[in-house]
């Protein structure tokens, strides 16, 4: 069976014992999964004080200094609380919905370049795998919504697929529009087009690298992109799937324990991918804002966090204090406002490259 | 055995399984998500073959839209499970013959095909080496097959437009809500200040 050792030595490498260069597959793909979950834990308490600070209260400060612990306190809870399966539940899809959904929101990750060369999978189709996962995630919400046999999870479960399937068209013209500036579907050709050649080459200050990210020349699209973001996980001022105060808790209202926080953990990671989606396609991803030495001598990897975060910290306030939006004005800005207003700066953009010949050709055949 | 081949096992049988399990699910729904399997495990027959951009787009357009409005469908569908168990028997025979008599024409079809080596040689476009397929159906779809493209686009809005006017029924005596008049509304047009003398009233 000498596919058995084939698919050892690809996967696993020979990290432990010192006798190889090259670290396995497997070892890389933990190390970011252990990475994003404690990451993703200090995100879901910056989000909760964040949205304490805006209404004037601590938020959690008892676990841990400023309670900086209070994420793995929650996990404990979680972990330990007896799960409850609702009698008439169709137990094996009640189960698989929360499992689909953390699962699908962690594979993304394979693709996301924190650094130049740090890609889990640094495959062609990058932006495109991105957007497949992301388009699976509403089953999650689905199959859980239906296999609760409850009212109530079914309502927010429809309602969270016709939202996940109407704000999916908007991103997807969004970052076709991008991509038409860039010209590959590589998760890091979109990064290195936004290095040089931009707006602050044209302006004759090539080291402001902060002007040729595209948030300037797409700026409409950046702010499409981040509403639909919005949109399309769930979060406040769009969060109707789960909104408290009509559907108690939507498609989660059966859910106790392990797979309530399967469900949490999968949205808050989507969260994270959207915001990191932002970063690379409209922040420039790892690239330093400033191209002088002192900034220079950051990491990028570094400078990819910080832009992470700073995406989060506008998710974040949005969530603490734009209200909740109706049902059919959702509907309506997707589909009437969104839609057009994509669907023509395709056309656009694609009309100006073709005239001017901008665009990056770094990656062109 | 290599490690593509292994994986070529593992998509089909599970494709396969998942296929059977479609017609085989008592509960609609479950049907409904084994096809979803079979899709997923085509997607990855599609990547093993070296044609990850149409695999990708099985996956973003069949699982994550197409089927996502079947499932909709299909979960709001009221069927009584028990009546479906019952028709079960009596309706399999009739299943089994036609089944066996598609699989009969398959096999006499499929057994007489062959692909003329001439047809082969004489392929449409050669595949370049060196062009991701991305890049290769791109180039291909917009430029030599550019009115077949959008005819396809035409057909299709022609559906769309179809099915908006089956659908669309415009209710006469509904109050709506008009944005855009809503935004345009001003002070003036809403209130009005009026002095009225004391004992008179309007």
């Amino acid at each position: 069976m000498d596919f058995i050792a084939a698919a050892a030595n690809y996967l696993l490498g020979a990290p432990i014992l010192g006798l190889g260069t090259e670290v396995g597959f497997v070892w890389k793909a933990l190390l970011l999964l252990v990475g994003l979950l404690i990451f993703t834990a200090y995100i879901l308490l910056a989000d909760r004080k964040i949205w304490a600070a805006v209404q004037v209260r601590r938020g959690p400060n008892v676990v841990g200094p400023f309670g900086l612990l209070q994420s793995f306190a929650d996990l404990l809870k979680f972990v330990f609380k007896e799960p409850s399966i609702p009698a008439s539940a169709d137990k094996v899809v009640f189960l698989l919905a929360p499992l689909v959904t953390s699962i699908l929101a962690l594979s993304a990750y394979a693709v996301i370049p924190i650094d130049a060369g740090w890609a889990l999978a640094n495959i062609n189709l990058g932006v495109l795998y991105i957007f497949a996962i992301s388009s699976l995630g509403v089953y999650g919400i689905i199959m859980g919504g239906w296999a609760s046999n409850s009212k109530y999870a079914f309502l927010g479960a429809l309602r969270s697929a016709a939202q996940m399937v109407s704000y999916e068209v908007s991103i997807g013209l969004v970052i076709i529009t991008v991509l038409l500036c860039v010209g590959s579907l590589n998760l890091q050709d979109v990064v290195f087009a936004q290095q040089s050649g931009g707006i602050a080459d044209m302006l004759g200050v090539p080291w402001l690298t902060i002007l040729n990210w595209y948030w300037l020349p797409l700026f409409p699209m950046f702010v499409i992109f981040f509403i639909s973001a919005l949109a399309e996980t769930n979060r406040p001022p769009f969060d109707l799937p789960e909104a408290e105060s009509e559907l108690v808790a939507g498609y989660m209202v059966e859910y106790a324990s392990t797979p309530y926080l399967l469900f949490m953990l999968g949205e808050y990671i989507a969260i994270i991918l959207m915001c990191a989606m932002t970063t690379i396609l409209f922040l420039g991803g790892w690239t330093s804002p400033i191209d002088v030495v002192p900034f220079t001598w950051v990491p990028g990897a570094i400078w990819f966090i910080l832009k992470l975060c700073l995406v989060f910290f506008m998710f974040a306030m949005v969530k603490a204090f734009v209200p909740r939006y109706r049902y059919d004005q959702l509907m309506r800005i997707g589909w009437k406002v969104f839609l057009p207003i994509s669907l023509v700066m395709v056309i656009v953009v694609a009309a100006i490259l073709q005239l001017t010949g901008w665009g990056w050709h770094g990656g062109a055949v | 055995m290599t490690l593509p081949l292994f994986f070529f096992y593992v998509f089909s049988i599970i494709a396969v399984a998942s296929a059977l399990m479609v017609i085989a699910a008592r509960n609609p729904v479950h049907s409904v998500l084994f096809l979803i399997l079979t899709f997923v495990n085509g997607a990855g027959l599609f990547m093993l073959s070296g044609a990850e951009f149409l695999a990708l787009i099985l996956i973003v357009v069949y699982v994550g839209a197409v089927m996502v409005l079947f499932l909709f469908v299909t979960m709001m569908l009221d069927v009584d499970f028990a009546s479906l168990r019952t028709g079960m028997l009596q309706y399999a025979p009739i299943g089994v013959v036609i089944g066996l008599i598609l699989l009969a024409e398959l096999l006499l079809v499929g057994g007489s095909f062959v692909l003329t080596p001439q047809l082969t040689a004489s392929a449409v476009v050669p595949i370049t080496e060196g062009v991701d397929n991305t890049r290769a159906l791109g180039q291909l779809l917009y430029t030599r097959y550019v009115f077949l493209f959008m005819g396809a686009a035409a057909v299709l809005l022609v559906a769309m437009i179809g099915a908006i006017v089956l659908t669309l029924r415009h209710k006469t005596g509904v109050k709506r809500q008009d944005v855009f008049k809503q935004s345009n509304r001003k002070r003036s047009d809403a209130v009005e200040v009026v002095k009225v003398k004391s004992g008179q009233g309007l």
